[in-house]
């Protein structure tokens, strides 16, 4: 499990095993576009057509989201509230949790349906809490000492300044 | 917590502005986005009510440049200060990587900026963290008021324990990149370290 105050790290391998499954829901569910966000409002990956969406701000308002229902579930004694469905007049999206860890978020129009995207959605889920549970392992190992490159071990105080210049 | 993607090469922060009710928070972000390049920031988002008074928090992207190959980017956050939305900062203060703590320099503030100190280390505490290790700085901000504490007074009352500090006035824009900057400095230092 990853801790609230561990730095998620991704490496290429890993984005692209995450790609690869939501590539094929996106295939599988007829849906438009397809989002996997981090609790903390960071996007990891997307699939389909993303154009004309501010994935930045997706992903901010969908950690929002889930963080605020999670609140409504607490309150009357319920884990998580693990699936939201929204009903456009067009567009519709449907957000879950995926392994108590990351967010999965689909946009849907008529050319799918709800229970096609739930049935879909299920099964890629279950891919993803995999590849989750492999890097929350993973974790663990480096935590040992067995690090890989830290990219900012290295880091020196002209480099931040630079930020600012 | 902070969020590195080797495939984008990208390193993500999550920075939260906290403080008192109308202490400004939301201005030190509105300056922060207007004077920010159109090619460095993203849309700011605030969930406000009617009255302008954030519900449940303000949202700015910031893309600061590279360091060592990879794109720095950081998400500034506000919380609602007013005392009832206490469910919402905790949200919020999730996955935080750095604080600014914004306090209100008029004399009458004082007691809300001490509540609201409080308060902030106890949402902390409930998610782990122990605001004496997390990367924090102060801003005094509304300097340019007349009915001000003094310096000595916000020191001892808000910030026993030396953390950096800076006057401000975030409505004209005075001290608000300087505290900016120290905080984005502080939480890449932290990176650094690896400490958490």
């Amino acid at each position: 499990m990853l801790g609230s105050q561990v730095t998620l790290v991704l490496y290429d391998d890993e984005v692209a095993a995450v790609k690869q499954v939501l590539a094929n829901l996106l295939k599988a569910s007829n849906s438009k576009s397809i989002f996997l966000v981090d609790k903390n409002g960071q996007m990891i990956a997307s699939s389909g057509d993303v154009s004309g969406i501010d994935v930045t701000s997706l992903a901010s308002l969908t950690a929002g989201n889930i963080a605020a229902t999670g609140g409504l579930a607490k309150l009357v004694g319920e884990k998580e509230f693990a699936i939201q469905f929204h009903e456009g007049e067009k567009d519709n999206i449907h957000i879950s949790i995926v392994g108590s860890r990351v967010i999965l978020v689909v946009i849907f129009d008529h050319r799918s349906s709800l229970g096609l995207i739930r049935l879909r959605v299920k099964k890629a889920s279950t891919a993803l809490a995999e590849i989750f549970e492999e890097i929350g392992e993973k974790h663990k190992v480096q935590a040992n000492g067995h690090d890989r490159t830290n990219p900012f071990a290295e880091i020196t105080d002209d480099d931040i300044d630079n930020l600012f210049s | 917590m902070s969020f590195i993607n080797y495939a984008s090469r990208e390193i993500n922060c999550k920075i939260v502005y906290y403080g008192p009710g109308l202490c400004g928070k939301t201005t030190n972000l509105q300056y922060v986005y207007q004077k920010t390049a159109e090619e460095s920031k993203g849309k700011m988002i605030s969930l406000a009510t009617e009255s302008e008074r954030t519900l449940f928090f303000d949202f700015l992207p910031l893309a600061l440049g590279e360091v060592r190959g990879f794109k720095t980017r950081f998400h500034l956050y506000t919380v609602p200060g007013q005392v009832f939305y206490d469910a919402s900062r905790k949200l919020i203060l999730k996955g935080v990587d750095g604080v600014v703590f914004v306090a209100d320099s008029q004399d009458e503030r004082m007691d809300a900026n001490i509540e609201s100190l409080e308060n902030l280390k106890d949402n902390l505490e409930e998610q782990g963290y122990d605001l004496d290790r997390l990367p924090f700085v102060i801003q005094y901000n509304k300097q340019d008021l007349p009915n001000l504490s003094p310096m000595d007074e916000l020191q001892r009352f808000l910030n026993p324990n030396k953390i950096p500090e800076y006057g401000a006035c975030a409505m004209s824009g005075v001290g608000v990149f300087e505290t900016l900057k120290a905080i984005a400095k502080l939480v890449l230092m932290d990176l650094k370290k690896g400490a958490r």
